[in-house]
């Protein structure tokens, strides 16, 4: 009798909340339909039914926190029924279902080649947890490296890596290592839903009456202190410069006037992503991540945009946004916005990034430093546009500016090589034409 | 002993078309010729022995002009009898000749192999190291050439089976000599394995004594991703297979065996160790063959190495037939090496 079982939806993923239930007890179920959601440490994912069956027997309740693996639910033939479900033991369900249910289960023997074992027992991994792209899910020395790069990326003891089979290889691209936001970004910014720790703070603050008020983690805050914790290790410098904006704003009001009846519309963000794509391509080196004992230096150029939401922040990815024009940047950027505020984005659409923007300038923030979003090496924080004088042939004048600010990890960047990015930045800011050819 | 010879391993270079004066580019056949001439010349003790060697310079004219040049004394055509000249052959080497037998082809050694077993390769252990055999017995091999079942075999194994044997299979012109030298001069019986369709490609031989390292097998092109291990007519396919990969960045090491007896388990185990993938292209058939024995050496030498079963590319179990389609089709070719390789690699998550 297949069990359902909680599913490992995510690289970083230890434990998931089974959130909601869409089938109840008794319903028919057919392979492939969704029968939960479940909330991970950085989205909301659905639960697949692999079987076909009914629904016998809901094991948690919403709300409860599963180790991935474990039991879910017990789909049955269609004989039983709800009011049989003592009947089902999931002792004898356990043999075989569990990796049918999760989909990228070993087979009955782990297979591995005999080099995958070699260099998994040299980095300390247990075969077990690592997934095998190789004939029949056997373990091959690619999945073993893409396993070891994720144990270093996550860096945090017991985590047990996975490849996920759509990711790319780690010479070739860089890994899609969920990101998270790098700075602090207001928990009082507009959001669809208030905040859901908001009333356990009052109820827990009315229980006590303590001076303080403890805050569960989410998944999402954990993963955001972890990683960041661990950008803190990256030695950080900062160079700021201040971006002429008149000719951009100008350059951006033109286009949204001229291609309204196209549905086009570019946001200063937008600009800035096609921007710093463009510029990263004419400095592969900033474009890059360390990893530990060297440098990759990416072919793509996807950057990530951070993204607040009601209880942490998340960074979607616009993949290589220097092969894509500002239309389609508009599009995706403001479609994966959209998806992170709803908890729907994919892993793929959160992994991968190569370099991050995060932009408070809507909250007013004049000029601010960001923290790494490791492994990347630069992240480039966003102030507000502001009006200032200044003097041009004798008379006073004003003009519209905003700051920049890109924090480098010297492992990887030194100040000139920085700079030189900053400054061409700058540049093609300030002379909108460039961000388009 | 004499370290691999740069200009004697199979480099394409060696293979193709070269602009260089500095080394003269000549054919396999001339190769052979030419090393035939220079043993013939340096030592009155070594002597031809074979059908047609001498008035007809030799079925696939290896031995043109030497009958001239030395006369019939040493460049002996023989009656249509294998056995007894190859035991002819190995009287005089006890007695301190050291003749160069050419049998027409490989096929045709099945009538000899009472003396090339039990004698060639057992009488110097047999009676306490009294006299060595040293003699060589050349001949070609090899299909593709509409000869049919009984003239196209590839029976290597038969003989790289035998201990008191030596058995080398050259893959390019510059190898052919070296080897065929180091092969007059070894004090054992040594099978020189020559190839139908090798005696027309040319390559770079250097001129003098490059005299090769029985048993050395080299690494005839670097590479990262995949070994190809091959031996003879198969070598000339994977150097091929691995400059057309190349273009697609896929890097193939290729090692050539050079020698089947003894082999070079080391040179094998040491490239794959460092690829991790291995394919061994032979021409002949798959059961029990070379590849078996490579595929062995793997498993003992570089286990926790693999990150893949090796594969094997070799000739269809079949006897070769006769029509060019399907005997073209029974020949394990690039296509079939390339297909092979992509298998492998696929499996093993490339490009990694």
């Amino acid at each position: 009798m297949p069990e359902v079982v909680m599913p490992r939806l995510s690289d970083t993923m230890e434990e998931g909340v089974l959130s909601r239930w869409l089938k109840k007890e008794g319903d028919a179920v057919r392979q492939g339909d969704v029968i939960g959601e479940i909330d991970t440490d950085k989205a909301t994912m659905e639960l697949e039914s692999f079987d076909d069956g009914v629904l016998e027997k809901l094991l948690v309740p919403e709300g409860t926190t599963v180790a991935i693996g474990q039991p879910l639910a017990v789909i049955g033939s269609g004989g039983r029924t709800a009011g049989t479900s003592t009947e089902t033991s999931p002792d004898t369900a356990s043999g075989t279902m569990p990796t049918r249910t999760v989909g990228i289960g070993p087979s009955p023997r782990l297979l591995s080649s005999p080099l995958a074992r070699r260099d998994a027992a040299r980095h300390g991994l247990d075969p077990a947890t690592i997934t095998g792209t190789g004939p029949g899910g056997r373990i091959v020395r690619a999945d073993v490296e893409a396993a070891v790069v994720a144990m270093e990326r996550s860096a945090v003891p017991g985590t047990t890596p996975r490849l996920d089979t759509n990711q790319p290889a780690p010479s070739s691209a860089p890994q899609p290592v969920p990101s998270s936001a790098p700075q602090g970004v207001p928990s009082s910014s507009p959001k669809p839903t208030p905040p859901p720790s908001t009333s356990d703070i009052h109820q827990l603050d009315a229980g006590t009456q303590a001076d303080s008020v403890e805050v569960p983690l989410t998944q999402m805050r954990k993963v955001t202190a972890r990683r960041l914790t661990e950008s803190a290790a990256a030695p950080h410098f900062y160079l700021t410069i201040v971006v002429g904006m008149d000719r951009l704003l100008d350059f951006r009001r033109e286009v949204n006037e001229r291609f309204t009846d196209r549905g086009i519309r570019v946001s200063v963000t937008d600009l800035l992503v096609r921007a710093c794509a463009v510029t990263l391509r004419a400095h592969p080196q900033v474009n890059s991540s360390w990893a530990t004992d060297r440098i990759l230096t990416h072919r793509r150029i996807n950057v990530g945009v951070a993204v607040a939401l009601a209880d942490g922040l998340i960074v979607p990815v616009v993949t290589e946004a220097d092969a894509k024009s500002l239309d389609q940047i508009a599009g995706e950027t403001r479609n994966l916005a959209e998806k992170a505020r709803a908890g729907t984005l994919s892993l793929q659409e959160f992994s991968g990034g190569t370099f991050t923007i995060s932009n408070l300038g809507m909250f007013g923030i004049d000029n601010f430093t960001a923290v790494i979003n490791p492994p990347e090496a630069a992240i480039l924080a966003v102030g507000a546009t502001t009006e200032e004088p200044y003097v041009q042939d004798g008379e006073l004048r004003t003009r519209r500016v905003m700051k920049i600010t890109l924090t480098s990890d010297h492992r990887v960047l030194d100040g000139a090589t920085a700079a030189a990015f900053l400054s061409d930045l700058k540049r093609n800011l300030e002379d909108p034409l460039r961000i388009v050819i | 002993m004499t370290a691999v010879p740069t200009a004697g391993v199979p480099t394409e270079g060696g293979l193709q078309a070269s602009k260089g004066d500095a080394i003269p580019l000549i054919t396999y056949r001339q190769a052979l010729n030419d090393a035939l001439r220079a043993e013939l010349t340096r030592d009155k003790n070594v002597i031809l022995v074979g059908e047609e060697i001498g008035i007809f310079e030799g079925s696939y004219k290896i031995t043109a002009g030497l009958l001239t040049e030395f006369g019939p004394e040493r460049v002996r055509d023989t009656p249509i009898a294998e056995e007894g000249f190859v035991g002819a052959a190995i009287g005089a080497a006890m007695l301190g000749m050291r003749p160069v037998v050419e049998i027409m082809t490989l096929n045709f050694s099945l009538i000899a192999m009472d003396q090339i077993v039990n004698h060639a390769a057992k009488i110097y252990s047999m009676f306490g190291g009294q006299t060595p055999v040293p003699m060589v017995i050349r001949m070609p091999g090899g299909g593709g050439q509409q000869l049919a079942a009984t003239h196209s075999q590839n029976l290597e194994v038969w003989f790289a089976h035998v201990p008191g044997l030596k058995v080398v299979a050259p893959a390019t012109p510059a190898d052919a000599k070296a080897l065929l030298l180091a092969a007059i001069r070894d004090d054992d019986p040594v099978i020189f394995l020559e190839n139908l369709s090798l005696y027309n490609t040319k390559g770079e031989v250097p001129d003098g004594d490059d005299v090769a390292q029985i048993g050395k097998a080299a690494v005839a092109r670097e590479g990262t991703d995949l070994t190809v291990i091959a031996y003879s007519r198969a070598t000339t396919v994977a150097l091929q297979v691995a400059r057309q990969l190349a273009e697609v960045g896929i890097s193939i090491e290729v090692v050539d065996l050079r020698s089947l007896r003894p082999l070079d388990r080391e040179t094998v185990c040491a490239s794959v160790r460092k690829t991790s993938l291995a394919v061994v292209l032979e021409d002949d058939w798959l059961s029990y063959g070379i590849g078996a024995e490579i595929s062995a050496t793997l498993m003992e030498g570089a286990f926790d190495y693999l990150d893949a079963p090796v594969r094997r590319v070799a000739a269809a179990e079949v006897p070769l037939p006769y029509a060019e389609t399907l005997e073209l089709a029974a020949l394990p070719d690039a296509n079939d090496l390339i297909k092979v390789i992509r298998e492998v690699l696929a499996a093993t998550g490339f490009p990694r």
